[in-house]
């Protein structure tokens, strides 16, 4: 069987007939959109028709409330630094312990310059307390900012209730949506929303290319000044090769939303029930009522992530694992944490994202290989003896901190 | 993912001596769960001979650290516990064929390992000496802990002392922000503030830069005199680097002990070219003493 892609959550694919729209505006139509030649009068009307599909999928009121950036992180970095900088009596800002780094790093930046963050914590199951949240909006908050959905877990936060609460408090709100467009549907002009994040590599769309939407009225400083693009709110050429993909990107993403809740939820379903029924030890992690249908993500006991990455690369299955050696920091994932799962546990969860492009029979051959996987890295564990875990596995074995 | 060399994978794929040793009579548990690498290493010692006739691990971790264990365990059988005492993580990495900077702690667990289990046979207790902070410098594989250290002892305040004395910030300056932000951090700790403009705390000897062009006899010895300054800071990591041959502008470079097999020892090279270039004032290429062959290849042809 080919190799299998179970790491959609991370990047996807770019869709066939993304790259096919993609073409023209590299060979044919690669004048720059303010000129005025035969080279460039078709990419004005291809960014407009690009800017209506994103319009589609998000469900927002206007087209022109559309803006096109580099990537999801440059869309929240410019939401955060607008809300600030258009309020700059405000000085404290809501978010959660979970969010993205695009996030969490930058608010520890502000938080250095002065600000206050509040980081709402989640429980076992990665679920917000909207009490506490709500007791935390006053006049002094500049901006809320909640991811829709958590790239780990999956686990899908109230943003359209959350919204609502800090409009009624005359707060901002802004989400990390970079994991919830195309998976899950969207009707922005039904919400209080004020600013939601995209990102074109989530969603079958080449990388570097994302989208900040700001609703129409919504205060805002640009990050970019220079040129009159975007209406002056994010200056620098268009990347319109990348914005017409991501318009068509966004096209298939809206007719394929019900597949994505179907047939996508099915395979994912099918893999985590497989592997829960075969394989002792490992538990699913996240708010398993209220997810991405795309997400599954696995704590594996007593062994370590990374390796069980190698092991499957070496199966020719690709996923992502929280474990702190993947990334080369000393701490498993900030959302493992967050979540209070043990370490032990919390180094070995593997997660495995779909996308439409997976099929049935993908999930059978990982169903295959995972439980003799595990078993081979359980056999050298520590905290393994024979067919389970070691007696009081925590003070079996108590190594020295080195 | 990382780049592993062939021979870590083939520890990783087929690791050998897994499991505890059954009738062991030494046990070394090193490592730290939080961090997500944790090691057991059971040794079977002859008692007379001291010899260590078998070795087994179990271990936690990622592949470099189930690599490095297995590694360790083939290296140890057959040693007397003195000399299995000797080997570096230098060794382990090398045996590894390099690691990649981030990875080159689980040879530290491994070695650690192994004074562990021996001190565990002698009746001793083991201490661990070090604490590992967050990795700031990814050239030179310098974490936040050891320069909050140095800053402390050494009373310093600028960017440029902390790469003086630790080599941080050394290599591609990425991570001179989060030097920064230690100083900030220390300097706030002792009541005083950073400021980026502090005249260094002990100048590093100074060598005088070269005006004018050079003859090569002059651009040798003056590699020379650059290479003996840059000679401490390499021997207080167990390596060393010896000038093979000086062909117009390119110096040929023989990296040894520690800095051989280290993944880092290209870093090294960058850095000694570009102090090189700072004080000749003119462009010098480092290349390792290796690529000699391939030029003579070249002339041949």
């Amino acid at each position: 069987m080919a190799d299998i892609y179970l790491d959609n959550n991370a990047t996807t694919k770019v869709d066939h007939e993304v790259v096919d729209v993609m073409i023209p505006y590299f060979l044919e139509q690669y004048g720059n959109p303010s000129s005025i030649h035969k080279f460039a009068d078709g990419v004005a009307r291809g960014l407009k028709n690009a800017r209506q599909q994103v319009q589609a999928l998000i469900g927002c009121e206007h087209d022109s409330e559309i803006i096109f950036t580099s990537c999801g992180t440059e869309s929240n970095s410019t939401a955060l630094l607008s809300a600030i900088k258009a309020q700059p009596n405000k000085k404290e800002i809501i978010t959660t312990t979970v969010e993205h780094p695009a996030i969490l790093s930058l608010c520890e930046h502000l938080e250095k310059e002065g600000y206050t963050i509040h980081r709402l914590p989640v429980d076992k199951a990665g679920r917000l307390n909207i009490e506490s949240y709500k007791k935390l909006l006053s006049d002094q908050v500049a901006i809320v900012s909640i991811m829709w959905a958590n790239n780990e877990t999956g686990t899908i936060f109230p943003v359209a209730e959350m919204a609502e609460l800090a409009h009624a408090a005359g707060v901002m709100f802004h989400t990390d949506a970079v994991q919830a467009v195309g998976k899950i549907p969207m009707m922005l002009q039904d919400t209080k929303i004020d600013m939601l994040s995209l990102s074109g590599h989530k969603l079958h769309a080449p990388k570097g290319i994302g989208v900040l939407y700001l609703r129409r009225g919504t205060r805002y400083r640009p990050l970019l000044r220079g040129g009159h693009q975007e209406r002056g709110r994010r200056a620098g050429t268009e990347n319109s090769a990348s914005i017409v993909g991501l318009g068509k990107a966004c096209e298939l993403a809206l007719n394929y939303i019900e597949y994505e809740n179907t047939t996508v939820k099915e395979m994912r379903d099918r893999l985590e029930k497989g592997i829960t029924e075969s394989i002792p030890h490992c538990f699913v992690t996240g708010d398993l009522y209220n997810r991405l249908p795309n997400t599954t993500d696995i704590a594996f006991e007593y062994i370590e992530g990374e390796s069980i990455l190698m092991l499957l690369n070496k199966a020719g299955i690709a996923a992502s694992s929280g474990s702190a050696c993947t990334s080369g920091s000393l701490e498993p994932s900030h959302v493992m944490r967050a979540m209070d799962i043990p370490y032990t546990a919390a180094h070995g969860t593997i997660r495995f994202s779909f996308s439409r492009y997976n099929t049935m029979a993908e999930v059978d051959a990982v169903l295959e290989v995972m439980p003799s996987i595990v078993k081979t890295l359980r056999k050298l564990s520590p905290y393994w003896d024979g067919d389970g875990p070691v007696a009081n596995p925590e003070q079996a074995f108590t190594p020295t901190y080195a | 993912m990382w780049d592993y060399s062939d021979k870590v994978k083939e520890h990783f794929f087929n690791p050998k001596n897994a499991g505890a040793v059954a009738d062991a009579n030494a046990t070394g548990e090193v490592g730290s769960i939080s961090c997500g690498d944790a090691l057991r290493l059971t040794l079977k010692v002859d008692d007379d001979s001291e010899i260590i006739l078998e070795a087994g691990f179990q271990t936690f971790g990622c592949g470099s650290a189930i690599a490095s264990s297995s590694v360790l365990t083939e290296m140890i059988i057959g040693m007397t516990i003195d000399d299995a005492l000797k080997v570096t993580n230098q060794d382990i990495a090398a045996q590894l064929e390099g690691l990649p900077p981030e990875k080159m702690h689980c040879s530290v667990m491994g070695r650690e390992a192994l004074q562990a289990a021996i001190a565990n046979y002698r009746g001793e207790v083991w201490k661990d000496d070090h604490e590992e902070g967050a990795l700031i410098c990814k050239c030179f594989a310098i974490d936040a802990v050891m320069i909050e250290e140095m800053v402390w002892a050494n009373k310093l305040r600028t960017v440029e002392d902390v790469t003086n004395f630790t080599k941080a910030g050394g290599g591609c300056a990425a991570c001179h922000e989060d030097i920064e932000a230690i100083l900030e951090k220390v300097l706030a700790e002792k009541g005083e503030k950073f400021d980026p403009t502090a005249a260094p705390v002990a100048q590093p000897e100074k060598l005088t830069a070269v005006k004018g062009p050079m003859t090569n006899l002059q651009r040798i010895k003056k590699i020379e005199e650059v290479l003996e300054s840059l000679r401490p800071s390499l021997l207080a990591d167990g390596g060393d680097v010896e000038l093979v041959e000086v062909i117009g502008n390119t110096a040929y470079v023989n990296m040894t002990g520690a800095c051989n097999g280290c993944q880092m020892a290209a870093m090294t090279i960058a850095g000694i070219q570009q102090r090189l270039m700072e004080v000749m004032g003119e462009f010098i290429k480092v290349v390792p003493a290796s690529e000699m062959s391939k030029l003579a290849q070249i002339e041949v042809a």
